[in-house]
């Protein structure tokens, strides 16, 4: 009945969906935002704590919401560990354009490693009322780094 | 099938719509979002054509041939209308643009003027957000009380609740569903309506539910407002009604301003028209008024009590198929319930089950249904995914999606 969805729901994300990496609080965060889905009710918050050299020593999230977001959360936080807040937002931008379009062809070649761990999510571009699940941390991620509180993904 | 000698056939029916002849990624629609939106019938779809090909021009203006043909159109929806509620007067009927701006109208007009401060409005723990926001903008603007009447755990109105929440004789206005876009139940509208005039209160009921699958009788029922949607009813969108006894319409200011609804205007003021057309500024929905006059003449024609008798069929047998799968809990199971069936699942967030499901060819709503405070109520935070039901629907469709949801479970494993 489903067996073309496991393109969508590949291994990988009911894995990181049923048990999300770095799933906590980070009580010493010195960035955080809170992203919001208000027609679905999915809700998250980011921690990043940022290391000495400005690079991104830490990352963790918290919250509800689908599969798809879960997972596209956790996944987040062990990509941009190691990051400067330019090259995460640079990992950002790519990785939105992978959800919306499937592919990312102007991706930086220094993102290759951390894009083709979040390939599994890319087949979310074929169904555009989730896109914005699969967004949602990356919003929330800009809003961060940015230093503002919240983002929203419509 | 028969019902007290009123034939019902399904399969026929399905024919009249269609758009359930369509396939969806190779597979049959299975429409079960109807309480979201119905689909439309051959003879709406028609009718509306028929309307902008042969009698269309604006109404109640031009002394020529076609704007007096659609001008009785259009009030002839407004009769029709009227009949279809068993409204005494079809001067109370004022058309809108759907139930959140019949709604609104009540609230800005009859809330803002007629309501003192002081007094209270009191609605359901089960509203839909057009029946809870527009009485929050009320209480900003008046500093009105509102009272909340409480859900029971099987998804019933407290009626013990609101015996006590209308006991100070506070309350003016008692807002609730007739019936629910969550749980399906169905308010017990003529007790409610005793209980709220012996207090005191006026009552609106918010029929965007109710209308489409039970019989209304309004002189029965004593309701002072009743609204519903077209879009709901197998009507097209952009035209929703507010009944309301007269007596109310005619104390009441306009809500908007313009065209159409004044007597008299000069540069410095104006004179309102009377009701219904004081509610009814600017151009109205004329085709779409034409369309709904459609759907209601269908409905009608295949009898309210027999599309009833179909549905109470269908609702038994969802509460048997859909009520024992492994993993899956329904919100609500009230006595008097209709088609609306919200479930919450331990193995899926709402919103995979939705696209796992429109997969199979299934259309269903995943998400909180504009009721969030009634999933907060519930606790179900993330939402639901809601099956509901319309006219057209079969037992097949209800197994169908029993299956696929037994089937999601071993998908998510
Ligand atoms: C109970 C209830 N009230 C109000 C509404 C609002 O209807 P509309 O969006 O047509 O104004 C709906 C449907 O969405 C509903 O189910």
């Amino acid at each position: 009945m489903f067996d073309d969805l496991r393109d969508l729901y590949q291994e990988v994300i009911l894995d990181h969906g049923r048990k999300p990496r770095n799933f906590r609080r980070l009580e010493d965060a010195d960035r955080s935002a809170r992203g919001d889905n208000p027609m679905c009710g999915d809700r998250l918050e980011l921690f990043l704590k940022l290391g000495p050299d400005g690079r991104i020593a830490d990352a963790a999230f918290q919250g509800r919401g689908c599969a798809i977001s879960t997972a596209s959360a956790s996944l987040l936080t062990e990509t941009v560990k190691g990051k400067t807040a330019e090259e995460a937002h640079a990992l950002s931008d790519s990785f939105r354009e992978l959800a919306m379009t499937g592919t990312c062809p102007h991706c930086q070649a220094a993102l290759e490693e951390e894009m083709e761990r979040l390939q599994p999510l890319s087949g979310v571009h074929e169904f555009p009322s989730r896109v914005k699940c699969a967004t949602l941390a990356w919003h929330t991620l800009n809003a961060a780094l940015d230093g503002a509180k919240e983002a929203s993904s419509e | 099938m028969s019902f007290d000698g009123v034939s019902f056939d399904v399969g026929r029916v399905r024919r009249d719509f269609p758009i359930l002849s369509q396939k969806i990624r190779g597979k049959d629609l299975v429409f079960l979002d109807s309480g979201a939106s119905a689909q439309k019938p051959r003879v709406v779809i028609d009718a509306m054509v028929r309307c902008m090909e042969e009698r269309y021009a604006n109404v109640h203006r031009g002394a020529y041939f076609l704007s007096e043909a659609a001008t009785e159109a259009y009030e002839a929806a407004r009769a029709a209308t009227a009949r279809f509620l068993n409204a005494p007067d079809p001067r109370g009927i004022v058309f809108a643009k759907n139930s959140t701006e019949a709604i609104n109208l009540v609230a800005h007009s009859w809330g803002r003027h007629v309501l003192q401060p002081g007094q209270a409005v009191l609605f359901s723990e089960m509203e839909h957000h057009a029946n809870i926001v527009p009485w929050h903008l009320l209480k900003e603007d008046k500093g009105v009380e509102l009272r909340v009447v409480r859900v029971t755990d099987s998804g019933e109105i407290d009626l013990e609740d609101l015996e006590a929440k209308l006991a100070d004789g506070k309350v003016g206005l008692v807002a609730i569903a007739h019936m629910s876009n969550v749980l399906g139940t169905v308010a017990p509208a003529e007790r409610i309506v005793r209980m709220a005039h012996a207090a005191g209160a006026k009552v609106l009921f918010d029929g965007s539910q109710a209308a489409v699958h039970r019989r209304v009788d309004l002189q029965a029922l004593d309701a002072d407002f009743y609204v519903f949607t077209g879009h709901k009813l197998y009507g097209p969108t952009g035209i929703g009604v507010l009944a309301a006894k007269l007596e109310h319409l005619e104390r009441m200011p306009p809500f908007l301003g313009g065209g159409d609804m004044i007597s008299v205007v000069t540069l410095k003021r104006s004179e309102w028209a009377p009701p219904p057309a004081k509610f009814e500024a600017g151009t109205p929905p004329i085709v779409e008024a034409v369309g709904l006059h459609a759907a209601i003449d269908y409905v009608t024609a295949l009898g309210m009590e027999a599309i009833e008798a179909h549905e109470r069929r269908l609702v038994d047998h969802a509460m048997r198929r859909l009520t024992d799968i492994e993993g899956v809990r329904l919100l609500g199971r009230a006595q008097d319930r209709g088609g609306v069936f919200a479930m919450a699942t331990d193995y899926a967030h709402a919103h995979d089950l939705a696209t796992l499901l429109d997969r199979a060819g299934i259309a269903v709503r995943a998400g909180r249904h504009c009721a969030e405070p009634l999933h907060t109520r519930f606790g179900v935070e993330g939402g639901t995914v809601r099956a509901s039901f319309g006219l057209y629907t079969t037992e097949a469709e209800v197994d169908y999606l029993a299956e696929a949801l037994t089937k999601a479970r071993e998908f998510f494993a």
